[in-house]
């Protein structure tokens, strides 16, 4: 029997994402946000989910995409790390997708920089490619030096 | 085992012993086996394969020598013979328990029968033990056959509960289960903030009843939450005696310790907070505090030491003093000691005060001990001690008289879940200032801010009461962009919010001001943890997350303070001058941009003036012949100037079309120095007694002289950062370093 698994997938710059749906504790509209002066350039700011305060992690920034387009408002894939819970800012939710491990394949080694760490690998859809990211090493990133901007 | 110690301790109770150090290190020692076994039969369920025939033998060993010498001792003191019965007893008990005889029936029986004395017995017992002590460490005794009964009791209580169900006053309850009803509990209270906003805005007198019944219960189920947390500090207290025993046998002294207030309450994460700390200021107490029983009685002291330790509550806060009545700090050996290690210099230590000599030992790497022990005198130590009680909002000092001893007072808050704060917006959020740090708050109205503002150098300042405050202004050190509605809503008044930061003030200038609440602390992650500015995030009334302010990161990002805190020393040396000297004579000149500063007239050497044809470059370093020899110049504007025009200035050479330069040769270290000032300006004798910290480099701080705001140059500073002090031949990495 092929082992599948479960992907809660989201969309950045138009690449699909996906991160372990057993990880995932929900998904949020975008939520009023505390921002944090002097944090962290990929730390947009605290956000309270039900009296739970929440680090707020800007993937675009995390994964070096760019800013978002001004007018569009980020959703919150709030995930469990091992600190607590950390909501995922993205630009939209997708489906969630079973995929088989065999279409799973390593990043193709021309794949390099930081980016490369957060990304385990892609598994292979139909139409296209799910980047697969991983959760602990996304929320590490953050721990960056100092920067002068908090970054909305 | 536990037969022989019973032996050894019937013996003591006839009187056929006197009790001394040895017999009670055999009788805890055989306390420690004891408890390993029983530990190990909780474990198993039953008997470990412990046998020890080293410490049997010391025991037979010892009740052999004590039938000897307890024969010559005599009767050790009067013994009652009702007190006997109450032993008795207990040591019936002690046999089947500690002896861990697990057949339920027979020790039932026996709990049973004791049960009525059983509460009584202890202090019989006690009573007893401190007539038979005629030897030093009676307390310490004590405190074992307390902790034997202790023992005792609660395996009689493990096998009493699973014969029978006891009914108890008390139950236990996971920490756990405390933390989250203390979440909740932090969730209620900010719920009802929430509630008490609507409903102060909604016409209905039925929902202000509700609201406000609410809110009492919220502040009563709060207060009752946290007690359910409190811990009385005796719980950490009752290792102490060990603790001292274990270090005075160790560098063989006799200490002996009294507590009071064993049953001051403190918040469980406190208690765990600051057990690491008390310890090692026990141990302290007792490796360097008290002095050796010989040198005791030559002071004309008892042999034996004392160690106190008192808790009780004070204004919100809890009092720990760890005293000793040892040989007290020296100041002497402490001063030297400064200056040896360079953390003062030597003008500034005989400047320091006693009381500020005695707080250098809070300083990393200081110690005084002469020599270094297994427990202390490496250095490391009291400063961690500091950092800790601070880290939960503590402050810790030292006071000690010489020959006399020591006390050492902590003050720590009762908890930190959650705390009074005051909250302030500034560039559209809001911020919350612990009430602990803050001292007063300052409102300028606008007609007032030009006049009360003045500039030091392009920094500002405050005149609060006739000192110098230094003004942080919130949104530029945490980077806010300026928010255009506040400042169009702001009517130019300022607020400042004066706060403390290390026995350094200085006042924060916030957009407005708004209240004060209780908050509930919540930690940041660690995404956020490299963030020294914020102590932590909270949920307001509404809902929105608002970030806590760590006044002590704040202080130090704004310069402020200095993490090494000596800039703090700085200013306390300059102010203890301040006291001893009533009245200084200062040279007064203008520095670059037409700032003026002074110098103590006593530091300089000569007044000079140079025509610029004199002046000649040894490399970018300005050099005068004088007297014969070669006199550096150093440039106040250079060392003053911002850092990015520093090269560009330094490699200039003198143009040629200005006038004499002004020099004022001073000396240090035993060369002379030229600094090249813009214009002498006056000597003036004054108190000077208005002063306020420096807010750069180079300058000691500030002060009010002949009515207006001078600042005082910190020359070996300047000829540091000029690093002139080198040699002349290796300036072509000097200006490397002076951009540094």
């Amino acid at each position: 029997m092929v082992q599948t698994s479960q992907f809660c997938t989201f969309y950045l710059d138009k690449l699909l994402f996906g991160v372990e749906l057993k990880g995932v504790q929900e998904v949020m509209r975008s939520l009023d946000m505390t921002k944090v002066p002097l944090a962290p350039a990929v730390v947009s700011g605290l956000i309270n989910l039900r009296g739970q305060i929440v680090t707020a992690v800007d993937l675009r920034k995390c994964l070096e995409l760019g800013s978002r387009p001004v007018g569009t408002a980020a959703m919150n894939v709030v995930v469990r790390s091992e600190d607590g819970a950390i909501s995922l800012l993205v630009d939209e939710i997708g489906d969630v997708v079973e995929v088989e491990e065999t279409t799973f394949e390593r990043p193709p080694e021309t794949l390099r920089g930081t980016v490369r760490a957060m990304i385990l690998g892609v598994h292979k859809l139909n139409d296209r490619l799910m980047h697969v990211l991983d959760i602990e090493k996304a929320c590490q990133m953050t721990e960056g030096a100092e920067t002068t901007a908090a970054g909305r | 085992m536990a037969h022989v110690g019973e032996n050894l301790l019937t013996r003591l109770r006839d009187g056929q012993l006197t009790l001394n150090p040895e017999l009670t290190t055999a009788l805890l020692s055989m306390v420690d086996a004891v408890r390993q076994m029983l530990k190990e039969i909780q474990a198993t369920g039953h008997d470990g394969e412990f046998d020890y025939p080293e410490l049997r033998e010391i025991l037979t060993r010892l009740q052999q020598v004590g039938v000897n010498t307890g024969k010559q001792a005599g009767t050790a003191g009067p013994i009652a013979s009702k007190e006997v019965a109450p032993k008795g007893m207990g040591q019936e008990i002690a046999r089947p328990a500690v002896a861990k005889d697990l057949v339920v029936s027979p020790c039932e029986e026996k709990s049973t029968g004791t049960e009525a004395p059983k509460s009584v017995q202890v202090q019989p017992v006690q009573g007893k033990i401190s007539a038979l002590s005629v030897a030093a460490d009676s307390r310490h005794v004590e405190a074992a056959v307390i902790a034997i009964q202790e023992d005792i009791l609660g395996a009689q209580q493990t096998l009493e509960s699973r014969s029978r169900d006891a009914v108890a006053e008390t139950i236990r309850v996971g920490v756990n289960v405390l933390d989250k009803l203390m979440t909740l509990v932090g969730e209620l209270v900010l719920a009802r903030n929430q509630l008490l906003q609507i409903s102060s805005t909604v016409e209905d007198t039925g929902l202000q009843a509700v609201s406000q019944r609410i809110n009492l219960i919220a502040t009563e189920l709060q207060e009752g939450v946290m007690k359910t947390r409190m811990q009385p500090i005796g719980n950490i207290w009752s290792q102490f005696p060990r603790t001292v025993r274990d270090v005075a046998l160790g560098c063989g002294k006799e200490v002996g310790i009294e507590m009071e207030g064993k049953e001051t309450e403190l918040d469980k994460t406190i208690i765990e907070a600051i057990k690491d700390p008390l310890t090692h200021l026990v141990r302290n107490s007792v490796d360097h505090g008290i002095e050796l029983p010989e040198d005791r009685v030559k002071a004309g002291k008892d042999r034996t030491g004392r160690l106190i330790l008192r808790a009780f509550h004070e204004g919100g806060q809890v009092n720990i003093e760890i005293t000793d009545d040892g040989a007290g700090l020296n100041e002497e050996r402490l001063r030297k000691k400064a200056v040896e290690r360079g953390v003062i210099t030597a003008e500034q230590a005989t400047r320091m005060t006693e009381r500020e000599i005695f707080n250098l030992i809070f300083l990393p790497g200081f110690s005084t001990a002469a020599k270094v022990t297994n427990v202390s005198g490496r250095g490391v130590g009291m400063d961690v001690v500091k950092t800790n009680v601070e880290k939960i909002g503590g402050t810790v000092d030292v006071q000690s008289t010489r020959g006399r001893g020591t006390t050492v007072r902590v003050k720590i808050p009762l908890t930190l879940a959650i705390i009074p704060a005051l909250v302030v917006t500034c560039g559209g959020d809001r911020y919350a200032i612990p009430q602990v740090s803050l001292l007063e708050l300052v409102r300028l109205e606008p007609d007032e801010v030009g006049k009360g503002i003045e500039l030091v150098h392009g920094v500002p300042v405050y005149r609060l009461r006739g000192r110098l405050l230094p003004l942080v202004y919130l949104n530029q050190e945490l980077k806010l962009a300026a928010d255009e509605r506040a400042a169009a809503e702001s009517d130019g008044a300022v607020n400042i919010v004066v706060l403390q930061a290390d026995e350094r003030q200085f006042g924060l200038v916030v957009d407005q001001i708004n209240d004060t609440e209780e908050i509930v602390v919540k930690p940041l992650r660690k995404q956020l943890k490299t963030v020294k500015t914020f102590a932590g995030s909270s949920i307001m009334g509404d809902g929105k997350v608002a970030l806590i302010l760590d006044v002590l990161g704040l202080a130090q990002r704004a310069g402020v303070i200095t993490e090494t805190r000596d800039r703090a020393l700085t200013e306390k040396a300059a102010e203890a001058a301040a006291t001893s000297k009533d009245k200084q004579t200062f040279l007064l000149f203008a520095g670059p941009g037409d700032s003026r500063m002074a110098i103590l007239l006593s530091t300089l050497a000569r007044l000079e003036e140079f025509p610029v044809a004199q002046v000649e470059m040894s490399g970018s370093q300005w050099v005068t012949q004088y007297r014969g020899q070669i006199l550096p110049l150093v440039r106040l504007n250079v060392v003053l100037e911002e850092r990015r025009n520093k090269l560009r200035a330094l490699q200039a050479p003198p143009a040629a079309d200005s006038g004499p330069i002004q020099v004022l040769v001073v000396n240090h270290e035993g060369r002379s120095f030229g600094l090249v000032v813009e214009r002498i300006l006056d000597i003036v004798e004054d108190q000077a007694d208005v002063r306020s910290p420096a807010t750069r480099a180079a300058v000691l701080y500030s002060v009010v002289i002949g009515e207006r705001v001078t600042e005082m140059l910190d020359i070996p500073a300047i000829l540091r950062s000029a690093d002139v002090s080198a040699s002349l031949s290796r300036v072509a990495t000097k200006s490397a370093e002076v951009v540094n």
